[in-house]
């Protein structure tokens, strides 16, 4: 890579890996030593909230029910992700590692993967997969069992206790928190529900150790991340990054010379306009993200952008409160009345507030961040809006 | 004894239960937080977000009916945050709302309306989105009304319908901004399971379901001079009606009911309790039958247990639900039915009236009883029985726009014939009270004595338990009962449909080996149904209890089969407890329905 700053990794596609070696060996470690080694490592949730692994890990070991669960959030819906798909396509065994470590923390018999409806096409090889995964796992008399489950296409359906609901075979609908999964999750039972990436990385921390995981990133965004490169950029894929790179050191990479803003974190993550790109790091200290990262160059309405965001959200919000439903409809019919003169531009204002309602009231956080894309989009290009 | 939690609230410390929301807690104190989606009787659904507050060190603002408090929580439910989102909240309500409250039927009765009132919202802040929509109002069923275009979705009718009656013939369908309450394939009401209950209409907090009111034709009906038109009233709407009218919930009202019946320009005035004695006569003889033929004639076909068939809203759950237990149920029509029939015949021979002039009217607890009123069934006097049925609400609605001070009306009795009554007849609208009335004229039809229970109070059988089993034994009894001589009577009496089917899967499953089963589909019986004041919760529905039971005690005639009017009717024109001519009129049979 020409680049100087940016690091490519690869530890989540490393094919140099014996599988069975790393389970055995973990498996021959104590719980703590294991959910010592993960907090050591840094290593937090690769989903977009970025909650430290370890200590779902524990929490969930902590309770003193019978039945636990892990469940492999593989709903990967966000606007702009594809990273989950090619891992469980390349490297599927990894997540079932993963998985199988957290079970023996947690001491959970059972696991679930579920996933995206979208990605039905992937479930052939996937079981051919998982058979392996199990004879393996026979091998090392490890009473651990995963099953597939296939999600429908709803976006609602990735925040996680809507998933739960899914599964149960209710509405996909969010529940109240607290009780928290840890505590309540999958049949109400205590569960760990971490995304794909998340789960490789606990096995990759396994194999490696968490010094190495440790040695890249920054203080607040240990290791690496796959990111899903897309929109105006002539090199569109899946990329391995050290994380604490500037929008700018990413935008020199795979920008196309063009480039005015950065969508990071997909439609629910934040716009970075080119004039702040020098001082925003991609991370926990500066704008998550779920790996979603979509460049756009001058040729790009950012209207039409937060328009499309804002029609997505409308439609994917689970319906079930205030903020979220009618929210996502008043602000989008909102821009287009602005647009079209019907409504004075101080109504941005308006909807800037009802934004900020959604963001600190909705149930979920589907609703809470609709307001960062409408914020940033809004605040930085207030003129593509009205004009 | 609960773990107790101390937490601060607007200032002010407070000690309260592990396990209790911030709404409840900030309640002891007696501050108020809005609500909407709450409901005391349902499970929190924390959709509205209408009472959220403000938590010390929290990014959010949680809905405080469902955040459980925590030890040295600090909330504050009055700050500039709280109320600018909350006003949000409410406007988006509104926006979404069809908001023409002037003609709307629940203008005055309305949670959004009060909460819109409350808040002074004074001009629309976003834009109106009843227009984009393509509502339409589902307005063929004869009980229940539903129009989308005044739902706010907060999910409490499909949480009462799933909760508290397992039917869940409403439920969520679409999400997003499609996203609605809806019914099996979308449905009309009329056409799915539906038990036209109407707890969705009691709990529902605009005018998204309300019951199909019948005000106008009343008054025509009354205002035409040709028709001779006469009206029934339920034993539970007696102790209800005043809490349309300002008074509070367990006054007895009776007499002020049945003056301002008369002042509203009825012909006659009559009561259901009239007929809910002769259903224990009919019903009380049919169990006893049952049994003779099951124990004495050792007949295979007989349907034992039997159950009770005074609520339309079971009959219709258990058409759909438990089918092949159809025979099990008591050929007896209800009492609002053995009324209409006997109106129609009885009441217009013995008064020299043509049934064709007659319209009759009841005024019932009850939504699904327009529903029953209509069935094809109940035609049995060659017309509709009962021509109109008002829920207590409607008679509500009618005495205001009369221009009636019901609190000032002095107390008046019913007219003749067809409305003497007795105790046993006005516990009919309680849980239990029919198994109760029943086993007062069983047993001393049986032993020639009194129920050994003191005061005639048959205790076990009360109550707001969901299931509640008892059982009588009976001893020494007339020589013509003599096979029943020892025998211990079994009986369970459930209400709300969720505990009937907890009954009915026993039955089925072989478990339950009781004689006689009292059901009733709405919670407290009909005291509790669908057709009364608005609010409604465990509260309220224990004060209507008391009150019955209250009017029990005080009547002077405690069991039905001593009421002289009941006595008069067989020997003049029934003849005897399930003769031919009371099989004609007042026995019937009901059909399996689809579940889809």
């Amino acid at each position: 890579m020409a680049n100087n700053f940016l690091r490519r990794v690869d530890l989540i596609f490393d094919q140099d890996c014996n599988f069975k070696d790393v389970l055995k060996s973990t498996y021959q470690r104590s719980n703590d030593d294991i959910i010592n080694e993960l907090l050591e490592s840094g290593l937090k949730g690769r989903g977009g909230a970025g909650f430290p692994t370890a200590l779902k890990w524990k929490f969930t070991s902590e309770q003193a029910d019978v039945e636990k669960y892990i469940v492999c959030n593989a709903d990967e819906g966000e606007p702009g992700t594809f990273k989950d798909r090619e891992i469980l396509f390349k490297v599927p065994l990894k997540v079932f590692g993963g998985m199988a470590i957290c079970a023996k923390v947690i001491n959970a018999k059972e696991g679930f993967l579920y996933l995206r409806g979208e990605y039905r096409f992937l479930l052939p090889e996937l079981e051919k997969q998982l058979a392996q995964f199990q004879s393996i796992l026979d091998e090392l008399k490890i009473d651990f069992h995963i099953k597939i489950i296939m999600g429908s296409g709803a976006y609602i359906c990735g925040e996680e206790s809507a998933l739960f609901e899914s599964m149960e075979g209710g509405r996909g609908e969010p529940r109240n928190k607290p009780p928290y999964p840890t505590v309540s999750g999958f049949r109400k039972k205590p569960t760990v529900i971490n995304n794909v990436e998340t789960l490789v990385y606990s096995f990759m921390i396994f194999r490696y150790g968490a010094h190495k995981f440790k040695e890249l990133g920054t203080a607040d965004s240990r290791g690496s991340k796959v990111f899903s490169v897309s929109g105006d950029t002539p090199k569109p894929g899946i990329y391995e990054l050290e994380l604490g790179m500037t929008v700018e050191q990413f935008v020199e990479e795979f920008g196309d010379g063009d480039t005015k803003a950065v969508q990071v974190g997909g439609a629910s993550g934040f716009c970075v306009p080119r004039k702040r790109f020098k001082d925003t790091i991609i991370g926990f200290e500066g704008v998550p993200t779920g790996g979603s990262m979509m460049l756009f160059n001058s040729s790009r309405s950012m209207y039409n952008v937060l328009h499309n965001y804002l029609e997505f959200f409308e439609e994917e919000s689970c319906g079930q409160c205030t903020p979220c439903r009618v929210g996502c409809q008043q602000l989008k019919l909102g821009i287009e009345a602005v647009k079209r003169g019907e409504r004075h531009a101080t109504y941005l204002e308006q909807l800037q507030k009802l934004a900020q309602t959604m963001k600190i009231t909705a149930k979920c956080g589907l609703g809470q961040s609709v307001a960062n894309s409408f914020f940033s989009i809004v605040e930085n290009f207030k003129e593509e809006m009205i004009y | 004894m609960a773990k107790k939690i101390n937490l601060i609230i607007d200032g002010i410390p407070v000690t309260v239960d592990e396990g209790t929301t911030i709404l409840q807690a900030a309640k002891q104190l007696n501050i108020h937080i809005p609500t909407l989606c709450y409901h005391d009787d349902l499970c929190v659904a924390g959709n509205c977000r209408v009472c959220v507050v403000e938590m010390k060190g929290a990014r959010t603002l949680p809905a405080s009916c469902a955040m459980p408090v925590a030890e040295g929580m600090e909330i504050m439910t009055n700050t500039i945050k709280v109320r600018t989102a909350r006003k949000h909240i409410i406007d988006l309500l509104l926006s979404e709302h069809n908001a023409q409250c002037t003609t709307c039927y629940k203008n005055g009765n309305c949670e959004l309306q009060n909460l819109a009132a409350e808040y002074k919202i004074s001009e629309p802040m976003f834009i109106d989105l009843v227009p984009f929509k393509n509502y339409q109002i589902d307005a063929y069923s004869p009980s229940i009304i539903k129009d989308d275009s005044k739902c706010i979705r907060c999910q409490r009718c499909v949480r009462t319908c799933e909760e508290l009656q397992h039917v869940s013939a409403l439920g969520v369908a679409y999400k997003g901004d499609k996203m609605k309450i809806s019914t099996f394939f979308e449905n009309p009401m009329f056409e799915v399971v539906c038990t036209n209950c109407g707890q969705c209409v009691n709990r529902c907090p605009t005018g998204a379901l309300v019951e199909r009111n019948y005000v106008e034709e009343v008054w025509d009906a009354i205002y035409d001079k040709g028709k001779h038109v006469v009206v029934q009233t339920a034993p539970a709407v007696r102790v209800a009606l005043g809490e349309d009218l300002g008074m509070e919930p367990g006054e007895i009202v009776t007499g002020k009911m049945v003056t301002a019946l008369r002042r509203l320009g009825f012909d006659s005035v009559l009561d259901t309790d009239f007929s809910a004695d002769l259903t224990i006569m009919e019903e009380g003889f049919e169990l006893l039958g049952r049994l003779k033929k099951a124990l004495v004639d050792k007949d295979p076909s007989v349907h034992l247990p039997m159950t009770t068939s005074c609520s339309p809203g079971w009959i219709k759950f258990i058409e759909h639900t438990y089918p092949e237990y159809l025979d099990n149920v008591s050929t007896c029509k209800s009492p609002q039915q053995m009324f209409g029939a006997l109106a129609k015949t009885y009441y217009a021979q013995k008064k020299n009236l043509d049934p064709a002039n007659i319209i009759s009217v009841s005024v019932m607890p009850c939504t699904a009883k327009k529903f029953e009123a209509n069935r094809p069934e109940m035609r049995s006097s060659g017309y509709k029985d009962v021509d109109y049925v008002l829920t207590t609400r409607e008679l509500a609605v009618m005495i205001k726009q009369a221009g009636i001070d019901f609190g000032e009306l002095p107390e008046t009795h019913y007219d003749s014939i067809m409305g003497e009554s007795t105790g046993a007849a006005v516990i009919f609208g309680a849980t239990g009270g029919v198994m109760e009335a029943a086993l007062r004229t069983a047993y001393e039809v049986v032993t020639g004595r009194e129920v050994p229970f003191d005061g005639l109070n048959i205790t076990p059988v009360r109550g707001m338990e969901g299931v509640r089993e008892a059982s009588i034994k009976i001893e020494k009894t007339k020589p013509e009962w003599k096979f029943l001589d020892g025998a211990v009577l079994k009986t369970v009496v459930a209400h709300g449909l969720t505990n009937a089917k907890k009954v009915m899967d026993a039955v089925r499953a072989g478990k339950g080996d009781w004689h006689f089963i009292e059901i009733m589909a709405c919670p407290g019986g009909c005291l509790g149904g669908g057709g009364q004041p608005i609010p409604t919760n465990a509260e309220i529905r224990q004060k209507r209890a008391d009150a019955i039971y209250r009017e029990d005690a005080g009547m002077k005639i405690r069991k039905s089969h001593e009421n002289p009017e009941i006595v008069a009717i067989y020997k003049e024109f029934l003849h005897e407890p399930n003769g031919h001519k009371s099989h004609e009129l007042l026995h019937t049979h009901y059909r399996e329905r689809e579940r889809y």
